[in-house]
């Protein structure tokens, strides 16, 4: 066991996983010489040569692209994009071919491939370097969509997301890949994907959420010990989702509040409301609340705070629903 | 024909001013002495107003910021050929266009600070904000041009990229589309030879990049891009030939990016720092400075006083920017369509009191 950040978890999976299976490649913008411009890929060019760890071209359609056929014709690419805003050149790739080749060719020809790419505000950071629009992926059929919150989860869940035979896109949190250390083991250290982690057990609330919002959900749960008891899950695969672990909670509790980093329309909460609605609607004691960003472009540095959700939004959530 | 003379297949790059401040005579453009001083003048005030950009960001009082040192040239030249009411479609690195072309420093600052404002320009102005898409701003280029030709407007669109931005799609999709349409665009490719740790030959294969526009039916040509005489007469060459509805023009400024790709990076992870020095030789400041005190324009005490006036200057434009009010609530939300619908009122109102007094 080591403490690692997000970072050096990512790394050192990458890293093990190399050395594993020689199909895996790595390929993106500035991952060799540079190892990558938040360092996820930092020592990999060294270690595995630039056969395998590729510094492609400025083309995120080209590295999703190519990706796709070398996974296609036998390798396991890891495609890096470098901001989850720069991905959307290659979702015409993702949708149109990564998602669709297995039912497309009846199961002869798959796509195992992972797109890592860095997600989320709360960093101030330049336009576009501040995106959360999972669902924009979750709505694909043939897609699997990953969010790790912590540098172990961040471990179990790569690893399994790069052995995965479908195409599975790899959701990091910008926001956390430096914000907390934390033991993780060496070696192999796989967590199944489409299970949710019961992160604390409580009887009054269930909290959802997921990434960059788990350590926000966790600030507000701890400053209503003692008056308000949560359930709190941190859902992990996007999709497919976990669903029984969301319902069988809603179920024992009656209440819930689900935590959203993206804007509120047409997201991933609304779809846990509605699974929530089908299957456990005669167990509820309040509406679901959804805790989410407004419908607005995410603003540049100086107006992020009133867009990025807070401890106290989640707070002000759970205590409307616990007393509704 | 400037690009026939210096056809990229040719492996020929245009030079006018030499490394010793002397011009080559046949190609001197004989701009008057006051052009001349103001173009020195853009160029020392955005090598100031860079520097304190820098410094801003390393004091936590701006955020990432990519500096433009050394590429001055490439950025003022052009500049100095365009016309009012020509237009500017740039990427994130051409603080000297658009200093010169009279977008106030205040404003860019206060965009790299954080604030939607700093891209509300004044009225008017003929110049697209930032986008930092690599490459994503080539297309509109084109649409601008298409417009203002079917407008029945004499006027051209420079638009702007890296090296890095020439393998994007829209690259291609958008100097094919002006090839076809016979736009009246010039595409200035500013080859800084870096994109972040990328080096240009990771980028294409191809000897220039110039080059690419024979492929795309019009004339390249590369140029040497801390030469700003040079960059002032292909730029101007480009710009007739597009008002003349002769079609598009593709340059390839040859420059070098000096600082860090950001103030996030640090470029010693995959640079030489030979190369640094070698490319300080050829700094577009010193070299139009030394052009300058051959004419008899320019002296050490000129020197002095202008440093001296523009970093006041500096100073008033971060105080400005500094000064502006931050955006409210209302502001994140006001402007995501013309007319807020109910739904949106309604979140803002909700957001408002979950706020409470920071709203
Ligand atoms: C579509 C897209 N992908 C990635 C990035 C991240 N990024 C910002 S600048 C840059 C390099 C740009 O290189 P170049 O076009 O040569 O311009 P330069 O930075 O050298 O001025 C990269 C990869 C981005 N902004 N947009
Ligand atoms: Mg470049």
């Amino acid at each position: 066991m080591a403490l690692m950040n997000m970072v050096q978890a990512i790394n050192t999976t990458l890293k093990e996983e190399m050395e594993r299976d020689e199909s895996v490649v790595i390929l993106g913008e500035d991952v060799g010489t540079d190892g990558g411009v938040f360092r996820l890929t930092e020592g990999l060019l060294a270690k595995f040569g630039p056969e395998r760890v590729i510094d492609t071209p400025l083309a995120e359609a080209g590295i999703v692209g190519t990706s796709i056929g070398m996974a296609m014709n036998g390798l396991r690419p890891i495609a890096e994009v470098q901001f989850m805003g720069f991905s959307y050149l290659a979702l015409n790739q993702m949708i149109c071919h990564a998602a669709r080749m297995r039912n497309r060719t009846r199961g002869r020809l798959s796509v195992p491939m992972v797109l890592r790419m860095p997600y989320g505000a709360g960093v101030k950071a330049l336009e576009h370097h501040s995106e959360s629009t999972e669902a924009l992926y979750c709505q694909i059929p043939g897609l699997k969509v990953v969010v790790p919150s912590t540098p172990l989860e961040a471990k179990g869940l790569l690893t399994s997301a790069i052995r995965d035979p479908d195409p599975v896109v790899f959701l990091e949190p910008t926001r956390s890949y430096r914000m907390l250390k934390e033991e993780v083991p060496e070696g192999e250290y796989l967590i199944p994907l489409s299970q949710a982690r019961k992160v604390q057990d409580g009887k009054d609330v269930t909290v959802i959420g997921w990434g960059a919002m788990m350590p926000l959900i966790q600030k507000a749960v701890d400053s209503l010990r003692g008056k308000v008891s949560c359930d709190v899950l941190d859902l992990r695969t996007l999709s497919p989702a976990d669903w029984k672990a969301v319902i069988a909670s809603v179920k024992d509790t009656g209440r819930a509040v689900v935590v959203q980093e993206a804007p509120r329309s047409f997201g991933v909460g609304a779809e846990i409301v509605a699974r929530i609605n089908e299957k456990a609607l005669l167990s509820l004691e309040a509406p679901v609340e959804r805790v989410t960003a407004p419908d607005v472009t995410v603003p540049l540095p100086k107006g992020e705070d009133y867009y990025y959700i807070s401890p106290d939004r989640i707070i002000k959530a759970i205590m409307r629903t616990a007393s509704y | 024909m400037l690009t026939d003379d210096y056809h990229p297949l040719k492996g020929k790059r245009l030079e006018v001013l030499k490394a010793d401040g002397s011009v080559v005579k046949e190609l001197d453009p004989k701009l008057d002495d006051a052009t001349l001083l103001s173009i020195y003048r853009t160029m020392v005030l955005t090598r100031l107003a860079d520097d304190k950009a820098v410094k801003l960001q390393r004091q936590g009082r701006l955020g990432a910021y990519p500096p433009t040192k050394g590429q001055e040239a490439s950025q003022i030249g052009p500049a100095v050929a365009m016309e009012k009411d020509d237009w500017t479609v740039w990427a994130f690195r051409e603080l000297g266009n658009l200093i010169h072309r009279g977008v106030p420093l205040w404003r860019l600052y206060l965009y790299w600070m954080g604030n939607e404002e700093g891209s509300n320009y004044v009225e008017g102005q003929r110049i697209t904000p930032s986008a930092v898409p690599v490459g994503s701003q080539i297309p509109h280029s084109v649409g601008i041009a298409y417009a203002a030709r079917s407008r029945k407007e004499r006027t051209a669109v420079v638009c702007y990229f890296g090296d890095g931005g020439t393998s994007e799609g829209e690259f291609h999709e958008g100097l094919n589309f002006a090839g076809v349409w016979k736009t009246p665009n010039v595409f200035i490719c500013q080859n800084n030879q870096w994109a972040i740790s990328v080096p240009r030959s990771r980028q294409t294969a191809a000897d220039t990049i110039a080059q690419k526009a024979i492929a795309y039916g019009f004339p390249g040509i590369q140029v040497d891009g801390n030469d700003v005489l040079a960059m002032y007469i292909a730029t101007n060459e480009a710009l007739e030939r597009a008002r003349n509805g002769e079609g598009p023009t593709l340059i390839e400024s040859y420059t070098y990016r000096m600082g860090d790709h950001t103030t996030s990076d640090d470029a010693t992870r995959y640079r030489l720092e030979k190369e640094l020095e070698e490319w300080a030789q050829k700094d577009p400041i010193k070299r139009f400075r030394t052009y300058l005190v051959n004419r008899g324009l320019w002296d050490d005490a000129k020197e002095t006083a202008l440093n001296e006036e523009l970093a006041a200057f500096v100073e008033e434009a971060v105080k400005k920017a500094e000064a502006y009010p931050r955006p409210t609530l209302e502001d994140t939300f006001k402007f995501t369509y013309e007319k807020m619908p109910e739904e949106l009122e309604e979140q803002l109102a909700a957001l408002r009191d979950d706020l409470g007094k920071e709203g």
